[in-house]
């Protein structure tokens, strides 16, 4: 009720603004705000800006740890390469993947999605991709692309939580979240494995990076803002921009493996599901080490 | 629902709440932290919930690290068991049925009984306070329960056929012992180790028992746990809301049609000739089966409050000559199980107090322990029920998964076991395991070997009591499961009267009926009316 009123808020008061969604990707590379979809009619920012950068990382990656599906053969039988829990996915060029970069401060007001609902699949029991970005009140699909049961449970802390049975293969499932939360954990509880996260922003101003490392936030009016990037492992960092009109502002982040140890990650509880009550990160520090 | 409680009313609840004092002792209540709340509900709270719940109702009072599911923290707005969809909140009745009823299973008891009808609703409406989604969401109507088909072979059949494509059996098991091949990584919501439901023992769910109630488990699911919502399989037609209620149907057949109550003596069947010479032997269907609950051993440090064993079922027979007896219990895995390592460490970091216990996992066996008094006592004197003392020990049967068959012992208490001699060791067993359930088949001759071991007569009350650890549950020593004393009764040689008596009144019946009929035909018919008075 109260997302579907805001929804039909944002439409009345926005529909001369156009953005668009940015769904997040492990392979998608950069997601980028501006295009969107046909049926959203294009809206006006009088001479927007881009925030674009790349997630450097330094330091020795950590070995990943193999996930063992050999009693899931439905799922192994997808993998070419032995899957791997991908809590550290460092990119041939030195980038980080699976950062989720948004605009945690500068925007006065909210701006609502727009374009093809995002989509969080279950495939080859990963979930793909393993971090997404939706805008607040806006609906996203869940799929279940693996003919094994797979259950669906979101555990926020700002929102209302779910968990989804999806025994079947094909079966896609909708839901949204009300308030904006970074990060909501998503967990399959038949495949211990399986994580993901939403990060729920009340704008569409977010990316996630993928094989390049890169970024780029699009179509955002002039002004100051503060950058946030976040990682399941290695937390948080932010930035401070100022995006001129019709320009570019670039907004480089690094995160060290050694100095990111002890990297608060903003976040409830499945950073370590061993370790209760303290919501610091752990790095693996070696090959094999249990995240 | 009364009759649900039983056990609890008996023995466990009683224990869990010991053991909740116990770890209360010493610690003055939350006093007067709230005293400038004008909530009528506060005072109740703080002098009755606080203690577990937490002072701002976070589930983090100081007895919750004594527990195994944690107490509730309100602030989540998440609530296991309700009526309505899921992803909302609860109804006040919802929540005051919790309150009213407690949670099987748990350490929440019912507070019907305690707490005046206008203290409850005031305390319900005090744990709203604690979360924020009440004050912006309304809870919807509760779901719809009605149209549940007529329960037949076929439905439940068919209950089994979908239990098996919503893949029920991954966390739940084949024979729904909670022994799925996930059981052993399930969490809640804040990463606590949780129990995969026993579907074979309804009278523990924490949402009810029967029918109707887990059919509303299937749809809601229960938040706050792994246990996920088939409401959208449902939209998405691949399954129907009928097939749920097939599924509740036949998940309810998996436990016994009425909740075990708790009897103090078990009997031993008298039977002529050989004693049933398996487990499966049909040999054992003459004699009754008894549940005796356990509880975690909260006495001698290290004490144990997450135990995976919470009852065992026992038979047993006996020809005069030799006593057989079957033990069963559940647990969801055959110790050691390098699967259920995870377990463990999850246990370990969640449970309070080490108390010199290890905190890293162990490679442990499964085991299980029976003791007697080594004389059969004339009154009520029974040795300590903890494995009897240095006055008076007990005679023990041991057994451990890893081991060979059963030991005899003498125990004077816990930790003090001295094996009986090799002359004296007389016991045979089998065990075996399977889909969840030890089976444990215990021999003996009534007559004991010179030396300390019981000898066991017939006609007498004779203690009894039970031991279970889980290794892969970091269980040994005196963190496991334990009984009270309950008592085991041998029909005796003579006292067949049971059964012979039937017989007899039948053919009394039938040859004085005879003779009543053949005076009859024998008497002229004007007699008949007056005779017919002597039958």
């Amino acid at each position: 009720m109260v997302t579907l009123c805001r929804r039909s808020l944002y439409l009345i008061a926005l529909l001369p603004i156009a953005l668009t969604a940015c769904g997040g990707g492990d392979d998608a590379g950069s997601a980028a705000a501006g295009g969107g979809a046909a049926d959203v009619a294009p809206v006006q920012i009088d001479n927007p800006g881009t925030i674009t950068g790349s997630v450097a990382f330094t330091g020795t990656a950590p070995t990943l740890e193999t996930i063992d599906m050999r009693d899931e053969p439905v799922c192994s039988d997808k993998h070419t390469e032995p899957p791997v829990q991908r809590t550290v996915v460092v990119n041939d060029n030195g980038t980080l993947s699976n950062v989720f970069v948004w605009v945690r401060e500068g925007l006065t007001q909210s701006y609502p999605a727009q374009g093809e609902a995002p989509v969080l699949d279950q495939d080859g029991c990963l979930y793909q991709p393993r971090v997404l970005g939706v805008v607040s009140g806006q609906p996203f699909e869940i799929h279940n692309s693996d003919a094994v049961l797979h259950n669906v449970n979101a555990q926020p802390d700002a929102n209302r939580g779910f968990n989804i049975s999806q025994p079947q293969e094909g079966m896609t499932s909708e839901r949204s979240f009300s308030t904006a939360e970074v990060m909501v954990p998503v967990q399959c509880d038949v495949h211990g494995w399986m994580t993901a996260y939403i990060g729920v922003v009340d704008h569409p101003y977010f990316a996630v990076t993928g094989g390049d490392g890169s970024f780029t936030i699009e179509n955002l009016p002039p002004g100051d803002y503060v950058v946030e990037a976040w990682h399941e492992q290695y937390g948080t960092q932010t930035a401070n921009v100022t995006v001129p009109p019709d320009g570019t502002v670039e907004a480089p982040f690094t995160y060290d493996a050694a100095a990111a140890r002890n990297a608060i990650v903003p976040l409830g509880t499945p950073i370590d599901l061993h370790d209760h009550g303290a919501h610091v990160a752990t790095v693996p520090t070696d090959a094999g080490d249990e995240e | 629902m009364s009759a649900q409680r039983t056990i609890w009313i008996a023995f466990l609840r009683p224990a869990v709440l010991a053991g909740t004092a116990l770890v209360l002792t010493g610690h003055a209540q939350s006093a007067g932290a709230q005293e400038a709340d004008a909530h009528p509900g506060a005072p109740v709270y703080d002098r009755w919930c606080a203690q577990c719940h937490g002072d701002e109702g976070a589930g983090d009072g100081y007895a919750a690290a004594y527990m195994l599911p944690r107490p509730r923290d309100f602030t989540s707005g998440i609530y296991q068991i309700k009526t309505t969809p899921a992803g909302t909140l609860p109804t006040d009745d919802d929540i005051l049925r919790m309150v009213d009823d407690g949670m099987p299973g748990t350490a929440m008891p019912g507070w019907e009984g305690t707490l005046s009808a206008q203290q409850r609703r005031d305390v319900v409406d005090y744990l709203k306070t604690f979360s924020r989604f009440f004050e912006t969401e309304e809870p919807p109507d509760p779901l719809p329960t009605g149209g549940e088909p007529r329960v037949t072979d076929e439905g439940l059949a068919e209950g089994r056929v979908v239990y098996e494509q919503l893949e029920c059996w991954r966390c739940h098991g084949q024979q729904g012992r909670g022994d799925g091949p996930s059981a052993f990584e399930q969490t809640d919501q804040d990463g606590f180790p949780i129990r995969t439901a026993d579907l074979t023992q309804n009278w523990q769910f924490t949402g009810g028992g029967e029918v109707e109630n887990i059919y509303r488990r299937m749809m809601i699911g229960v938040e706050g746990t792994p246990m996920p919502s088939q409401a959208d399989a449902v939209q998405s037609g691949v399954v129907t809301e009928e097939q749920v209620w097939r599924v509740a149907q036949y998940v309810r057949s998996l436990s016994p049609e009425d909740t075990p109550r708790l009897r103090e003596v078990a009997r031993a069947a008298l039977v002529e000739g050989s004693l049933p010479a398996s487990a499966a032997d049909s040999a054992w269907a003459v004699a009754d089966e008894f549940f005796f609950p356990l509880a975690g051993q909260i006495i001698v440090p290290p004490r144990w409050f997450a135990p995976t064993v919470n009852g065992v079922w026992v038979q047993a027979v006996h020809n005069g000559e030799e006593l057989a007896l079957k033990f069963r219990w559940h647990d969801p895995s055959n110790s050691p199980d390098p699967t259920w390592l995870p377990w463990q460490e999850n246990v370990l970091a969640a449970m309070q107090p080490a108390e010199g216990g290890p905190t890293a996992p162990q490679t442990l066996p499964d085991a299980f322990a029976v003791q007697f008094p080594t004389t059969i006592p004339e009154g009520m004197d029974r040795p300590y029920f903890l494995m009897g003392d240095t006055r008076q020990p007990v005679y023990l049967w041991q057994w451990e998964s890893l081991g060979d068959g059963v030991t005899e012992a003498l125990a004077r208490g816990p930790g003090s076991t001295t094996p009986l001699a090799p002359e004296q060791q007389s016991v045979r067993a089998e065990a075996s395991w399977e889909e969840g359930e030890w089976v444990l088949v215990v021999r003996r001759a009534l007559a004991a070997p010179e030396g300390d071991a019981l000898d066991f007569e017939a006609g007498r009350a004779i203690p009894m009591g039970f031991f279970a650890w889980d290794g892969d549950n970091s269980e040994a020593g005196t963190r496991g499961a334990i009984s009270t004393w309950y008592y085991l009764y041998l029909d005796e040689p003579g006292s067949n009267a049971v059964f012979i008596l039937p017989v007899t009144a039948t053919l009394l019946t039938f040859f004085l009926g005879l003779a009543f009929v053949m005076r009859a035909q024998r008497r002229p018919r004007h007699a008949v009316k007056s005779d017919s008075s002597l039958s």
